[in-house]
């Protein structure tokens, strides 16, 4: 008789967290994400199918019950459900040409909040994070320390970073250094 | 730091989220088999390599990981202008005599990101 083998899946650095000098940084809970890329066509029927309105412009980000869609570049969007539903499922029913691939398990998220946080961020990240040039709601791909991220600003002392998974120990690392004032 | 407009995201950006990409408007012959050993070799090693305005590929690969095409002045490393790809090359002669400061783009945060002339704002389809 055949053993059932059953994988426990154990996320990075689940559960962490610490709280600094004006600024806390949380791993945030699995969530389910995709990387979808697409047609202007097929952006009308995406959003209506995901329940969430692809943005258009750059740097600006879109959300919904949960579910967040960023901008990444002219036809390409990073779409972050948090309660983790199957967001190539909503998508399956579209006839327009797309791409869309789960990555899921690729990230990690970090939510970086309090007074501090944008400059801890900014300890590694050169962009202009002032509330003027990256108002609430801004997401952009760019860099911290060595590493490239995903940033999403959800309210003005509060950020999500988005990582790779096998980067996400650096970037934890770097943020708690970067908090230690 | 170089802050360098991306005309996919229409702002200035710091140079750490780009990468060059080598010399712009390289034209690959259409019958590449037919090409003769001389012109293959300038096809793909000989580069104009100037002192002076280069038109050059870049890439935003750290951000919305576009390729798109500059005017870089290999003196001042001032950027003269930045242009989607696919474009058409712009003329040299107006872009050397755009006066200006030579870093054109330090200038007060609240300003950063204001369309800055009129002949950067290129619109098009790439």
């Amino acid at each position: 008789m055949a053993k059932l083998a059953t994988a426990t899946r154990s996320p990075a650095l689940a559960g962490k967290s610490i709280g600094g000098q004006g600024v806390s940084l949380k791993v945030l809970e699995p969530a389910g994400r995709m990387s979808l890329r697409a047609r202007p066509a097929a952006v009308a029927a995406l959003s209506r199918a995901l329940g969430v309105t692809l943005p258009q412009k750059s740097k600006t980000s879109a959300a919904k019950h949960g579910r967040f869609a960023l901008w990444l570049g002219p036809d390409e969007w990073l779409v972050i459900d948090e309660a983790g539903a199957d967001l190539l499922a909503d998508c399956s029913s579209v006839k327009g040409l797309h791409s869309a691939v789960d990555v899921s398990h690729r990230n990690v998220g970090i939510a970086v909040a309090g007074p501090n946080a944008a400059l801890v961020i900014n300890a590694g990240c050169p962009q202009d994070l002032s509330l003027q040039a990256f108002p609430v709601g801004a997401c952009s791909r760019t860099v911290l320390g060595k590493v490239e991220i995903v940033l999403l600003r959800t309210g003005e002392d509060a950020f999500r970073v988005e990582c790779w998974r096998s980067f996400s120990d650096y970037v934890y690392g770097f943020l708690s250094e970067a908090a230690r004032g | 730091m170089l802050l360098i407009h991306c005309p996919y995201c229409e702002e200035e950006r710091p140079e750490l989220e780009f990468r060059n990409a080598g010399e712009a408007h390289i034209a690959r012959s259409t019958n590449i088999a037919a090409e003769s050993d001389e012109d293959f070799e300038k096809f793909f090693f000989i580069r104009s390599n100037p002192k002076g305005v280069i038109f050059e590929r870049w890439r935003h690969i750290h951000g919305c990981a576009r390729f798109f095409n500059v005017a870089r002045d290999t003196i001042t490393d001032r950027f003269l202008l930045t242009y989607k790809a696919g474009e058409p090359k712009p003329d040299i002669a107006t872009l050397s005599s755009e006066a200006g400061p030579a870093a054109w783009a330090n200038r007060p945060p609240d300003q950063l990101n204001e369309k800055p002339r009129a002949k950067r704002s290129t619109k098009g389809e790439a």
